[in-house]
């Protein structure tokens, strides 16, 4: 059983969000990241509709988890690609869906491989709870309270579709 | 006997890295996309990546090595592991303790890995025999036998220029005999598919029955570079050679060293490697491997990269559970 869920609308809503978001901190031109594979879908279409000025930046944070002597390599995953200097500059981070969190702390450390980024804010699609870590986004498209046996996942590029499966 | 199988674990998992021979395509291209990846790791700021942290490899380097000893060493710590390197030459095996007692002392010290490089064929196999369960084994070069990483990190190579390997004329020049590359490389290249693979060099450093390994053997170095899109250059071998296999160095130079004019056979496009040392003016011009078709130092490294990929899928592999988001 699977229930499909409006991405245009949750990527409107984030827009919007992050739009005020970045005026109230006063962010003029904030470089964003996407986490592979879903996240980096969501960053594409975030940075068009904000109209972001400077190139978006990728994230693959394999090297980075926590679980990859249990797990081993992940096969055909795209490079990381930050095409900017990170330092002393304010970061959006984007991925598709916030979980135990542990994507995220993976993230954070490779970000600071790359310099001390002035400020991160974290912009998600939707928080499914179940959080592991002490994270939380500071824009999110939707929470779900989702069921044990429940999950959600996001597929694309093109469309993108967000689906919650009930196994 | 040299069990093949010994190379991966339960699951089909690379256990043990000791051989290209009978490996899958799949693997192989495994191994080159992963090292895709790592290659980013050297565009940081901070050059390094977590994953082995906590692990402790051991450099065991029986024969003298720079350029392999230091990459692996460098790969090894870009992935935040921990590196023992074992003077092979002031250490107890000098002092009369065997082999084995040397690597249960090592394990002891809680080793996850052994990187071993040994003048003896079949070396790394025998200590692979012999290891403790969870320890890894990579043969960084036995004898005249094998030589997997650096087959590896040509592969990688030669697909960074090259992309298509179903399209490839491969000509590999001089010391066949004596060359655990050569054997490493020629396995890789037919398992990927290449339909001509060539070795070219003078009846005495040729391998009888070389041809069953499924290459054209030439004799006349003209014959065999013509329309090549690969030269792989290979060095003498003087510490094996046993006997008067070769006239002189001089003669050797003036038949099958790589100089413009020969290297003008090839396809207009061809690249040059060498795994080094080279020895400029004995097997290779300078003009040549200072020249814009050679990728000598690329293939050093894109060495570190493909070492990077091997070490963290032989380490990373303990079980097959699911991803948490």
């Amino acid at each position: 059983m699977s229930q499909s869920l409006d991405v245009n609308s949750l990527l409107e809503n984030i827009t919007g969000k992050l739009q005020q978001h970045l005026q109230l901190r006063n962010i003029s031109e904030p470089l964003m990241i996407g986490i592979h594979t879903g996240g980096a879908w969501v960053a594409s279409a975030l940075h068009q509709k904000l109209q972001l000025n400077q190139p978006l930046g990728t994230l693959n944070i394999s090297f980075y988890r926590d679980d990859f002597t249990r797990i081993g390599m992940h096969p055909q995953v795209q490079p990381s690609d930050l095409p900017f200097d990170i330092e002393d500059r304010h970061i959006i981070l984007v991925d598709d869906v916030l979980h135990t969190g542990r994507t995220i702390r993976a993230a954070l450390n490779e970000i600071f491989d790359y310099g001390r980024p002035a400020s991160v804010t974290l912009a998600v699609l939707v928080d499914r709870g179940g959080r592991e870590l002490p994270f939380c986004a500071d824009i999110c498209g939707q929470h779900l309270q989702l069921e044990a046996n429940q999950h959600v996942k996001l597929s694309g590029p093109e469309p993108l579709e967000l689906k919650v499966q009930t196994a | 006997m040299i069990r093949k199988d010994i190379q991966f674990d339960k699951k089909g998992r690379l256990r043990h890295f000791l051989t290209t021979e009978g490996i899958s395509r799949p693997l192989i291209t495994d191994i080159l996309d992963y090292a895709e990846n790592f290659a980013s790791v050297v565009n940081k700021p901070v050059k390094k990546a977590p994953l082995l942290r906590g692990k402790t490899i051991a450099n065991l380097f029986f024969e003298a090595s720079t350029r392999t000893r230091t990459t692996f060493e460098l790969a090894a710590k870009r992935l935040s592991a921990d590196v023992i390197n074992i003077n092979i030459q002031t250490s107890a095996t000098k002092k009369g303790e065997s082999l084995l007692d040397m690597l249960r002392n090592l394990e002891a010290m809680h080793t996850d890995m052994f990187i071993v490089r040994h003048m003896t064929s079949g070396a790394a196999h025998f200590i692979a025999e012999h290891v403790a369960p969870h320890i890894s084994v990579i043969n960084a070069g036995d004898g005249s036998h094998a030589h997997p990483t650096q087959a590896m990190l040509d592969m990688f190579t030669i697909r960074r220029h090259k992309p298509d390997f179903t399209a490839l004329r491969v000509a590999i020049v001089g010391d066949i005999m004596h060359s655990r590359v050569a054997r490493s490389q020629i396995h890789a290249l037919n398992i990927l598919g290449v339909p001509d693979v060539r070795v070219i060099g003078p009846h005495t450093l040729i391998p009888p029955h070389v041809e069953n390994m499924g290459v054209h053997v030439f004799h006349q170095v003209e014959q065999g570079l013509r329309d090549a899109d690969v030269i792989i250059m290979l060095r003498l071998q003087r510490e094996r050679m046993q006997g008067a296999l070769l006239p002189s160095e001089a003669e050797y130079f003036a038949n099958y060293g790589l100089t413009p004019d020969k290297l003008a056979l090839a396809k207009p496009d061809a690249i040059v490697m060498h795994p080094g040392p080279i020895n400029r003016g004995v097997e290779i011009d300078s003009t040549v491997a200072d020249g814009p078709q050679s990728v000598i130092l690329e293939q050093v490294t894109n060495g570190l990269a493909v070492r990077m990929a091997i070490m963290a899928m032989v380490l990373g592999r303990t079980s097959d559970e699911e991803v948490a988001s």
